[in-house]
């Protein structure tokens, strides 16, 4: 082939053809039948875009089946959706104003399709929302606009759609305005316009109605013009998930796409949760271009691939941040959900979490509330259903690098995979709950264990039991310091070398700078733990009496005293706790003067599989007393 | 960053994620000016290399500019290149209209090929602007085992989060130009200079806006010369893009059959 043959464009192009046009995605969403399909169908005829023969092709289809002309025929192209005029699955459509280009998105009402709905919402930059005039606000109406906010879409407006249909009433409209607005604003949303149209009749879509001199605002096509496109966070701290590694070329190449922020070459970046360290070395790029040089930084938005100074393992699913405002570490996270799947999300079941680029399975580890989006009530249920919103938590096996929602809406979502199919979608808030980067890193280096010379076993024998750590934990009133003491006592009666160290005694000292946020509450727990586990090597019996109310806290204590750790659970339900409220702390928590208080309004997360369970809610304490006793005779003696 | 560059990272992150996601998997290559792009796009995504087979399912009625495209570039962009045949027309349905018969011969060649080697997944280069059932597709879209492809019941897609767990057997279009249009295609082509097969631009007041078998393709009438023009065209045009390609209009549903059964 000759080279004629080819043609190539020319270097500069020409103003016919730059600067590239705006392009905003709008989805429109509503109750089923409220007239969304129309509105796209009749905006595209009003506004002269659609293609030749289509309004012919659309009026014949509509005699074909006996039906006044359809302008939802446009958007609705299966047969399936013709035959039941309903919108099955989500479409779209290009379409441009003088102001900039769109993509529409139609959005099926339709409950069943709600999956759909959530597909088309998902690439939005604002939204749409129809009201059929005449039956007012419906169960979708308020379930679309909550998954919306939900979702991040902060760019609203309403169309109250068949206004023909209510003789262009403007009191009916008011008091639909009036009534979606109220739910709007209740969780969070302001619409930029509430427009009253018919969409079949074209009133307010493209050009003024002739029926509602009373409405002064937009068409609905000034009120697209008047949304901005979503811009890519490129002001943020940089999330760079690695989405794959590639040898090419003798290169090893951290190939994903920048979330937010920037990267460039010579920076020192982190992956978490590995938190291995590296710098940059270059950042990589393709180029068909004689002589182009590859990019010296890159910022959010772009695909790209870098090369480290060091060959160090990473894998896909690690974030890659700068050291400063990393990612938050954790395994334990707080969600509010959609849940999509044919079978209801359960307690206690484990799912694929798929977060960016990584994948780990994760257990509901409660569900706190179902959230009723029709008046925003509250109920307990030991599972959500298909198409239910609720707030759980959710707990992984290993250590996950994520972002809360509100700082970081890209990672701080995720999806939820059940057998071989995306179930539910989620945003993540750590309220309650610590980033747990700060106890997992260690920042001295240079440092080697001594081995000490004296061995357990010596220690043993000469005491006449082995060291070990009784972890207590339970509800504040439960009754684990009267029982730590008590135990106490009687050990030291009987010869063992025993201490207990307790709550506030500790945070006198050894943890006096912590306060009692999340982060200082587990790097209190994690003191202790080390302390206890000190104790158990020195060959002592330690009592540790503390709420200590998360898992992943307890399980450093675990892993730091390895062995000789025993988890015993002062068992009793928050009802007796709150009735014998010792210090009068209860009180003071649902007055709402103490904030973040376990069981109140900070979680407890029960253990799983602990060694010994004390009930004191229903055992008298010298029965409790008794059991520790003969269980710390047959662990601990030698 | 301006639109094609979002388009462009968009389409690089679709080819990673069933690159790594997915084994055995390679591209569909028709040789119009979509799938240039979509081999384009793949060069970017895998910093200058095409990591997978690059198939086309031949229906030896091609134009002569089309093959000749083909063999030159195959060369020149070190690609990985399959040839498959697509089987006599006689095999396909004789009650089918003509073009429609011929669309049922290039997805029997399609189902062949990917029973020859045993592919899961394909990257074929549709966009939703073409074709009103294209514009209800999903990114990653799971067929039955022979290519069908259930329509009424897509899976969710949403946040960049595709459908990547399949049961054993299921095969998957990947579409990473989904969300492009013609204009998109052309502006891209030309800021990124990707040849292209003469017969787009205009000969004698024709030109062809969508290449597929020669039997059944239609020029438009079109003055457009120059990748420049042919935006103008489009800017204003109100002409659709596949209105020269007969097998769509035979009747109301032609296509929706076509694309259930396998189509692309
Ligand atoms: N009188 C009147 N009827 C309308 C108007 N807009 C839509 N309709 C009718 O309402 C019915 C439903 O319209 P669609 O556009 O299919 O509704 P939709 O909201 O897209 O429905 P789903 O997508 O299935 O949720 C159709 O029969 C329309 O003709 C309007 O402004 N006035
Ligand atoms: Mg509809």
């Amino acid at each position: 082939m000759t080279e004629a043959k080819v043609k190539l464009a020319a270097v500069t192009p020409t103003a016919a053809t730059r600067p590239v046009r705006d392009l905003l995605r709008i989805v429109i969403v509503g109750h089923v039948d409220h007239g969304k399909s129309t509105l796209v169908g009749r905006l595209f005829h009003d506004t002269g875009s659609l293609p030749d023969g289509k309004y012919e092709a659309i009026k014949a289809i509509s005699e074909k089946r006996g039906v006044a002309f359809e302008w939802a025929f446009l958007m609705d192209a299966l047969q399936a959706e013709r035959d039941q005029g309903i919108t099955i699955d989500t479409s779209q459509i290009w379409f441009k104003t003088d102001a900039r280009d769109y993509t529409i998105i139609d959005a099926p009402g339709h409950k069943e399709f709600l999956k759909n709905m959530i597909t088309g919402a998902a690439q939005s930059d604002a939204a749409l929302l129809i009201i059929d005039a005449a039956e007012g606000v419906k169960e979708q109406s308020k379930r679309h606009g909550y998954l919306l906010h939900l979702m991040g879409v902060r760019q609203v407006a309403v169309a109250v759609n068949k206004m023909d249909l209510i003789g262009y009433d403007h009191e009916k409209f008011s008091a639909i305005e009036r009534e979606y607005r109220d739910y709007l604003a209740s969780i969070g949303v302001t619409p930029t316009f509430v427009i009253p149209v018919s969409a079949r009749e074209g009133d307010n879509i493209v050009t003024p109605s002739a029926h509602m001199s009373w409405y002064k605002g937009p068409t609905v096509v000034k009120a697209l013009d008047s949304f901005q496109p979503s811009a890519a966070a490129v002001d943020s701290p940089l999330r760079f998930p690695v989405q794959d590694v590639y040898k090419f070329d003798n290169r090893r190449i951290i190939a994903g796409r920048i979330e937010a922020g920037r990267i460039a070459v010579g920076d020192e970046i982190i992956f978490s949760p590995s938190n291995k360290a590296a710098r940059v070395q270059s950042i990589e790029a393709w180029s068909a271009i004689p002589g182009a040089k590859p990019p010296r930084s890159a910022e959010a938005g772009y695909s790209i691939g870098i090369t480290l100074d060091e060959q160090i393992f990473v894998e896909r699913g690690e974030v890659i941040s700068h050291k400063e405002n990393a990612p938050v570490e954790t395994d334990v996270f707080r969600a509010r959900i959609f849940w999509l799947g044919h079978e209801p999300m359960t307690l206690g079941k484990t799912y694929k979490l798929k977060l960016g680029t990584l994948e780990a399975p994760v257990t509901v580890q409660s569900i706190e509330r179902i959230i009723d989006t029709s008046d925003l009530s509250n109920s307990a249920a030991p599972q959500v259903e298909r198409n239910q919103v609720a707030e759980v938590v959710l707990r992984a096996r290993r250590m996950l690098a994520l972002d809360e929602f509100i700082d970081f809406p890209r990672s701080g979502r995720f999806v939820i995979v059940e057998k071989y199919d995306i179930a539910g979608g989620g945003i993540i808030s750590m309220e309650g709950y610590a980033d747990q980067r700060g106890l997992i890193t260690s920042r001295a280096t240079n440092i080697t264990r001594v081995v000490d010379g004296i061995s357990e076993e010596a220690r043993a024998f000469r005491n006449g039991h082995k060291g070990g750590v009784l972890w207590f934990t339970g509800l504040s009133g439960a009754g684990k310091s009267t029982l730590a003491m008590a135990l106490e006592k009687q050990l030291f009666d009987k010869g063992y070398n025993v201490y207990v160290l307790d709550g506030d005694n500790v945070r006198h000292g050894l943890n006096a700078n912590l306060s009692f946020s999340p982060e200082d509450r587990a790097e209190n727990i994690r003191r202790v733990g080390e302390v206890a586990a000190l104790f158990e090597r020195a060959g002592m019996i330690v009592i540790s009496s503390f709420i200590s109310p998360y898992r992943s806290d307890r399980d450093r204590a675990r892993e730091a005293a390895g062995q000789g750790f025993h988890e015993i659970y002062v068992k009793a339900d928050l009802a007796t706790c709150e009735s014998r409220d010792p210090k009068g702390l209860y009180a003071k928590a649902r007055s709402g003067e103490i904030k973040d208080f376990t069981g109140i309004s900070a979680p407890y997360e029960a253990p799983e599989s602990p060694q010994l369970v004390i009930d004191t809610a229903s055992m008298p304490l010298e029965e409790c007393l008794a059991e520790l006793v003969s269980y710390v005779d047959a662990k601990f003696r030698v | 960053m301006d639109r094609l560059d979002q388009l462009e990272s968009q389409s690089i992150y679709i080819f990673r994620e069933a690159f790594n996601r997915i084994e055995n998997i390679a591209m569909l290559w028709s040789l119009g000016k979509d799938s240039n792009v979509m081999i384009w796009l793949a060069r970017k995504a895998f910093f200058g290399h095409v990591p997978f087979p690059v198939m086309h399912v031949d229906t030896e009625k091609k134009f002569p500019e089309m093959y000749e495209f083909r063999d030159r570039y195959a060369k020149e962009w070190g690609l990985n290149f399959i040839r498959e045949l697509c089987p006599p027309i006689e095999a396909t349905d004789d009650t089918l209209p003509p073009a429609a018969r011929s669309a049922a011969r290039k997805t029997e060649g399609l189902k062949l090929a990917i029973k020859k080697h045993g592919f899961n997944a394909l990257f074929a280069g549709i966009r939703r602007d073409e074709e009103a059932t294209r514009a209800k597709e999903r990114v990653f879209s799971p067929r039955g085992l022979t290519g069908q492809w259930d329509f009424k019941d897509q899976p969710p897609e949403f946040w960049d989060q595709y459908k990547t767990d399949f049961p054993a057997g299921t095969h998957v279009r990947v579409h990473p130009l989904l969300h492009w249009t013609e204009i998109d295609i052309w502006l891209y082509t030309q800021r990124e200079q990707i040849p292209t097969i003469p017969l787009y631009f205009a000969k004698n007041g024709k030109r062809y806006r969508s290449l597929g078998d020669k039997d059944i393709t239609n020029p438009v009438s079109s003055t457009a010369t120059t990748i420049d023009e042919i935006i103008e065209e489009l800017r204003t045009t109100k002409v659709s893009e596949r209105s020269g390609r007969a097998m769509d209009h035979e009747s109301e549903d032609a296509f929706e059959r076509l694309r259930a059964d396998g189509y692309l």
